[in-house]
C-alpha cells in the first residue's frame, strides 16, 4: 500500500517536471544544450507509461533534455528493443538472445548481464510514436558534431519533411559550414517550405533554393508549384520561371555527359578500327580476324598481369605499361604469320580472303577458348586508371575512359607519323597507290606487305591492351567490336585514317546520344540502318580516296 | 544451249528422291532393331539437312552466278523461321501454359492485351505459307534495290549485309518487338491440325523439304541455263562491261537476290517445324558466314555441290559436336583456310577434274577449245 502511494507520487512528481520541461521547450525553441541529468531521468521514466500520450511526451522530452544518450536510446525504442525492469522502472536496452535477453545501460554503456524475459517489460511503440522518434531523431542529428550523421538527417528530412523541425532546420542550416551539408538541408528546407500549408513568401524562398539543385525531387516539387494546384499566381510564375532554368540546366549537364560518354565508346572504336583501317584500307584485305587479334591483346594484358601479381605485385601498376609493347608484338607476330602464310596466297580475291581469315578467327577463338577456359577472366585496374573526376551535375569521368581517349589518340598519331614520316610508310603508301610501279621501283611489295598487316595486326593488339580495361576478357571480345570496326570504316572511308577518326567519333557520340532517347539496343539498330543507308549515298565512306588504285 | 536438267542434275535429283523416299519407307517399314531401320530423330535430321540445302541453293544463285557475296543470308532464313513459328504459335490456341485463346504464351507473360497489328493472319495457314516468302522477299527487294542502285558491291555489299543480319538480331532479341524476345517462338503443337511429334508429320516435313529441295533446285537451273542467266552470269564476271552494253546490272542482280531471299525464307519455314524452335541467335552474322563455306566446300557456282556441301559441312557438324565439341571449331576454321587455299572451286569442280585427268590418261590431250575469260 505504501509502496503504491510512493509510486503515485513519483508519477505526478514526473508529470510536473514534464510540465516545467514543455515550458522550457517553447523558450529554447529546439536547441538542447541545457539539460540536467535529472531531466532526462524524468523524461525516461515518461517512457514507461502506459498512455502512449505520455510516452510521446517522454520521446519530446528526452530530445529536448540534450543528452548524448537520447539519440540512440530512441532508435532503439523505435526498433523495439527498449525495455524497463518492472522492479525499479529502470529504462534498459535489450537484445534477444538463446537464454534470455542481453540488457545494456543505455547511459552508461554498461552491460547489466543476461536477464530472463520475466523482469522486463518492452517499452512499446506505434506507428505515431515511430514517426514521432523519425522526426525527433532528425532534428536531434541536425546539430550532431558529425558531418555524415547531419547529411543523413537532412536527406531524411527531405523524405519525409516535418514542418514541426523547421526552425531547429533553419537554425542548422544557418550554423552549417559543410558544403554538401548545407546543400542538403537547403533542399530540406525548401521541401518543407514549399508545402501548401507555408506562407507564401516562404514558397518563393523555397523556389530559390530549389533552383539551385538538381536533385529530381526538386524538379517535381517545383512542377507541382508550377501547376494549377498552387493558387498563388506569384509562385506559379516564378516556379515555372525555376524550373525552366533547372531543366536547361540539366539539359545542358546531360549533354556534357552523352558527349563524354560519346568519346569514350568513340575512342574504344578507334582503337579497334585503326588497325583495321590499316589493313582493309592499305592491303584491301578485310581481315574478319581482326576481333581475335584484339583479343589476344587483352589476353597478353591478363597474363602479364598474372606475372605481376605473382612476382612482384607492388609494381603492378606497371603492368599495363608493359603490356601494350607485348600486346602490339603477340598480335602484330601472329599477324605477320597469318600474312605470309594464309593471305598473301589470296590478294586480289577478296571475297575468298573474307572467308579465310573468318576461318583464322574461329581457329584462334577456339585456341584461347581451349588454353584459358570460356570465361571471362579478370584483369584488374592499376590504381592510377580507377576512380573518377566528377564535374558539376554528377558527370562522372572515369580514369580508365579518358586514358583510353588518350590512348586511342595517341595510338592514332602514331600510327599517322609512322606511315607519314618513315620510309616503311613511304613504302606502304607507295604500294597502295600502285603495287607495278612501286615493283618496279624496287620496293619489294610482299615484305611491305607483311609488314603493313602485322603493324594493323599489332595495333588491334594495343586496343585489346585498352579493351581489358573497360570490357570482360572472353575468347568473345573480338566478336564483340568486329561489326561495330568495319561500321567505323566503311562511314569514315577506307584507307583514311582521318576519316577512321571522324567514324569512330562521330558513331560513339551518335549511339550515345540515342540511348537515353531510344534505349541502347534500338539505338544501335538505328545506327546500323543509318549506316546501311549512308553507304547507298556515299559507297566509299564520308572520305573516300581519290585515285586509280581503289576504283575496283 | 545448256538443258535444263544435265547429268550431274539428273543424278542430284534421284539421290534427293532415293534418301526422302527410302528414308520413310525404312523407317515405317523396316523393323526396330533391324540395321536398316531409320530412327524417327534420323528422319528429322534428314529433314533439317535439306532446308540446310535449300538455304545453300539460295547463296549459290547470288553467289555462284551474280558474284554477290551476302553476309546476311541467314536473316532471309530466320526471317521466314519466324512466319512460320508465328502461325505455328497460333496453332498452339489455347493449349499454351497460360491457356489463352488468342495470345501466345509470352504475351500473356509480357502483359499484352491483343496481338500486334503485324501477327493479323498469322492464324491462316495459307497467309503463313505466302508471308515467309513474301516477307524475306521485300526485305531483300528494299535492301537490294539500296544497295545495288547505288552500285555497292563487293566487300562492301558483305560487310552490310552482315550489319543487316547483325540488327536484326538485336532486334529480335527485345521482347518488345513482339516476336517472343530471346527465347523466340517455341512449343509448338501442331501443323495444319497434325500434331508435330507424329511419326507421319515429321515425315511429311522431310517429304515436303525434299521437294522444295529438288523445286529449287529446277528454279535456280532454269533462271541460269537461260538467257536472263547468261546475263547475270556476265554481270557477275565483267558489270561494268555488261552494263556498257545495255543492260541494267542492278535489274538483274535484284531479281537474283529476291528469289534468293524467298528461297532461303521456304527453307526457314520448313526448318521451324523440324526443329521446334526458331529463335534470334539465328540471325547471328556467324550463321550466315557458316552457310557460305557450305557452297564454298561443295563448290560456288555449280548448285548441286552447294546442296551436297551443306549435307557434308552439317553431318560433320553434327558428327564432331556430339564427339568432340572442342575440335568443331578447329575443324570449321580449317575447312574456311583449306577451301580457300587449296580447293577454290569446291567438291564438285575437284571431282570433275580428277575425271578429266583420267580421261586425258586414256586419250592423247586435245586443244583446249574455248578458254572465255576477259582478265
Amino acid at each position: 500500500m505504501c509502496q503504491h502511494h510512493a509510486y503515485r507520487l513519483s508519477r505526478l512528481f514526473t508529470i510536473i517536471s514534464l510540465i516545467i520541461f514543455l515550458a522550457a521547450l517553447s523558450v529554447i525553441n529546439g536547441s538542447y544544450a541545457l539539460a540536467t541529468p535529472a531531466e532526462r531521468d524524468a523524461a525516461l521514466q515518461l517512457l514507461t507509461e502506459k498512455s502512449s500520450k505520455k510516452r510521446g511526451a517522454g520521446i519530446d522530452a528526452l530530445a529536448a533534455s540534450g543528452d548524448p544518450a537520447a539519440a540512440p536510446i530512441l532508435a532503439a525504442m523505435a526498433s523495439g528493443e527498449l525495455y524497463f525492469q518492472k522492479t525499479d522502472k529502470r529504462v534498459v536496452i535489450a537484445k534477444k538472445q538463446k537464454d534470455g535477453y542481453a540488457v545494456v545501460d543505455p547511459i552508461s554503456n554498461e552491460a547489466l548481464g543476461v536477464l530472463p524475459s520475466k523482469g522486463l517489460r518492452k517499452i512499446r511503440v506505434n506507428n505515431r510514436l515511430r514517426r514521432q522518434i523519425r522526426g525527433v531523431l532528425g532534428g536531434l542529428n541536425l546539430s550532431h558534431p558529425d558531418a555524415e550523421k547531419r547529411l543523413a538527417a537532412a536527406s531524411g528530412l527531405q523524405k519525409s519533411p516535418d514542418p514541426a523541425l523547421r526552425p531547429a532546420l533553419k537554425k542548422a542550416f544557418a550554423a552549417e559550414a559543410d558544403k554538401d551539408v548545407k546543400a542538403a538541408m537547403a533542399m530540406a528546407l525548401a521541401v518543407i517550405d514549399s508545402k501548401p500549408e507555408a506562407a507564401a513568401e516562404d514558397r518563393l524562398a523555397a523556389i530559390e533554393l530549389l533552383t539551385d539543385s538538381d536533385a529530381t525531387e526538386a524538379r517535381i516539387i517545383l512542377t507541382q508549384l508550377a501547376s494549377d494546384t498552387e493558387k498563388d499566381a506569384n509562385v506559379r510564375a516564378a516556379a515555372t520561371v525555376a524550373l525552366d532554368t533547372v531543366e536547361d540546366r540539366l539539359f545542358y549537364y546531360q549533354t556534357l555527359g552523352s558527349i563524354f560518354q560519346g568519346l569514350s565508346l568513340g575512342s574504344v572504336l578507334l582503337l579497334a578500327a585503326i588497325g583495321l583501317a590499316i589493313t582493309f584500307g592499305v592491303m584491301g584485305v578485310i581481315n574478319m580476324a581482326h576481333g581475335e587479334m584484339v583479343m589476344i591483346g587483352a589476353y597478353v594484358t591478363f597474363m602479364i598481369q598474372e606475372v605481376f601479381r605473382s612476382v612482384a605485385p607492388e609494381y603492378f601498376g606497371l603492368s599495363l605499361a608493359l603490356a601494350v609493347p607485348a600486346a602490339f608484338l603477340a598480335s602484330g607476330g601472329l599477324g605477320v604469320l597469318m600474312e605470309r602464310s594464309v593471305i598473301r596466297w589470296l590478294y586480289g580475291r577478296p571475297l575468298e580472303t573474307l572467308l579465310a581469315t573468318w576461318g583464322i578467327s574461329l581457329i584462334l577463338q577456339q585456341a584461347v577458348r581451349t588454353i584459358f577456359g570460356p570465361t571471362n577472366r579478370e584483369v584488374g585496374n592499376p590504381e592510377w586508371m580507377s576512380g573518377a573526376v566528377e564535374l558539376t551535375g554528377g558527370v562522372l569521368l572515369t580514369y580508365n575512359r579518358i586514358w583510353i581517349i588518350v590512348f586511342a589518340l595517341a595510338v592514332l598519331a602514331g600510327v599517322w607519323a609512322l606511315i607519314r614520316f618513315t620510309s616503311m610508310g613511304l613504302e606502304m603508301r607507295a604500294v597502295t597507290q600502285n603495287r607495278r610501279m612501286a615493283n618496279s621501283m624496287g620496293i619489294r611489295s610482299g615484305r611491305v606487305d607483311a609488314l603493313t598487316f602485322g603493324l594493323g595486326s599489332g595495333v588491334a593488339g594495343m586496343a585489346g591492351v585498352a579493351l581489358s580495361q573497360v570490357d570482360n576478357v572472353s575468347p568473345n571480345l573480338g566478336q564483340a567490336y568486329i561489326i561495330d570496326s568495319f561500321m567505323v570504316v566503311v562511314f569514315g572511308g577506307v584507307g583514311n585514317l582521318w576519316g577512321t577518326l571522324v567514324g569512330a567519333f562521330s558513331l560513339g557520340i551518335v549511339n550515345k546520344f540515342l540511348e537515353p532517347v531510344s534505349g541502347a539496343v534500338l539505338g544501335k539498330i538505328i545506327v546500323l540502318v543509318a549506316i546501311i543507308l549512308f553507304i547507298q549515298k556515299r559507297p566509299r565512306g564520308l572520305f573516300a580516296l581519290k585515285g586509280r588504285a581503289v576504283e575496283n | 544451249m545448256l538443258s535444263l536438267i544435265d547429268g550431274k542434275g539428273r543424278i542430284f535429283l534421284a539421290i534427293v528422291a532415293i534418301v526422302a523416299i527410302g528414308a520413310v519407307a525404312l523407317n515405317a517399314w523396316a523393323p526396330v532393331g533391324s540395321p536398316f531401320h531409320v530412327p524417327n530423330y534420323m528422319v528429322s535430321l534428314i529433314g533439317k539437312y535439306l532446308c540446310y540445302a535449300l538455304l545453300a541453293l539460295s547463296v549459290d544463285l547470288i553467289w555462284g552466278f551474280a558474284g554477290i557475296l551476302s553476309l546476311g543470308h541467314g536473316a532471309f532464313f530466320a526471317l521466314g523461321g519466324y512466319v512460320m513459328g508465328m502461325h505455328l504459335m497460333r496453332e498452339i490456341g489455347d493449349r499454351g501454359v497460360y491457356g489463352n485463346p488468342d495470345l501466345p504464351d509470352f504475351m500473356v507473360f509480357l502483359d499484352w492485351k491483343e496481338l500486334p497489328w503485324y501477327w493479323a493472319g498469322s492464324d491462316s495457314p495459307l497467309f503463313a505459307i505466302i508471308i515467309c516468302m513474301a516477307a524475306p522477299g521485300a526485305l531483300a527487294f528494299l535492301f537490294g534495290w539500296l544497295a545495288f542502285r547505288s552500285r555497292v558491291t563487293g566487300v562492301y555489299f558483305s560487310i552490310i549485309s552482315q550489319a543487316m543480319t547483325f540488327a536484326l538480331m538485336l532486334a529480335f532479341f527485345r521482347n518488345d518487338m513482339g516476336f517472343g524476345g530471346n527465347n523466340g517462338l517455341t512449343d509448338f503443337k501442331e501443323f495444319l491440325g497434325l500434331d508435330l511429334q507424329a511419326d507421319a508429320t515429321r515425315a511429311g516435313l522431310m517429304l515436303a523439304s525434299a521437294v522444295a529441295l529438288a523445286g529449287g533446285y529446277l528454279l535456280c537451273r532454269w533462271m541460269t541455263t537461260s538467257k536472263y542467266g547468261r546475263v547475270l552470269t556476265a554481270v557477275r564476271d565483267a558489270e561494268s562491261r555488261a552494263r556498257f552494253i545495255g543492260f541494267r546490272a542492278e535489274h538483274y542482280k535484284l531479281f537474283a537476290f529476291v528469289v534468293s531471299a524467298m528461297m532461303a525464307g521456304v527453307a526457314g519455314a520448313l526448318y521451324t517445324p523440324q526443329v521446334g524452335i526458331i529463335n534470334p541467335s539465328e540471325f547471328q552474322p556467324a550463321n550466315s558466314i557458316e552457310i557460305i563455306v557450305w557452297v564454298a566446300v561443295g563448290g560456288r557456282g555449280t548448285l548441286v555441290g552447294a546442296a551436297l556441301g551443306a549435307v557434308l559441312v552439317n553431318y560433320a557438324k553434327t558428327y564432331l559436336t556430339g564427339a568432340m565439341p572442342e575440335f568443331w571449331l578447329f575443324a570449321l576454321g580449317g575447312l574456311f583456310v583449306a577451301v580457300t587455299l587449296f580447293f577454290p572451286k569446291g567438291i564438285v569442280a575437284e571431282m570433275a577434274r580428277l575425271r578429266e585427268v583420267i580421261v586425258r590418261k586414256q586419250k592423247p590431250p586435245k586443244m583446249a577449245s574455248a578458254e572465255a575469260g576477259d582478265d
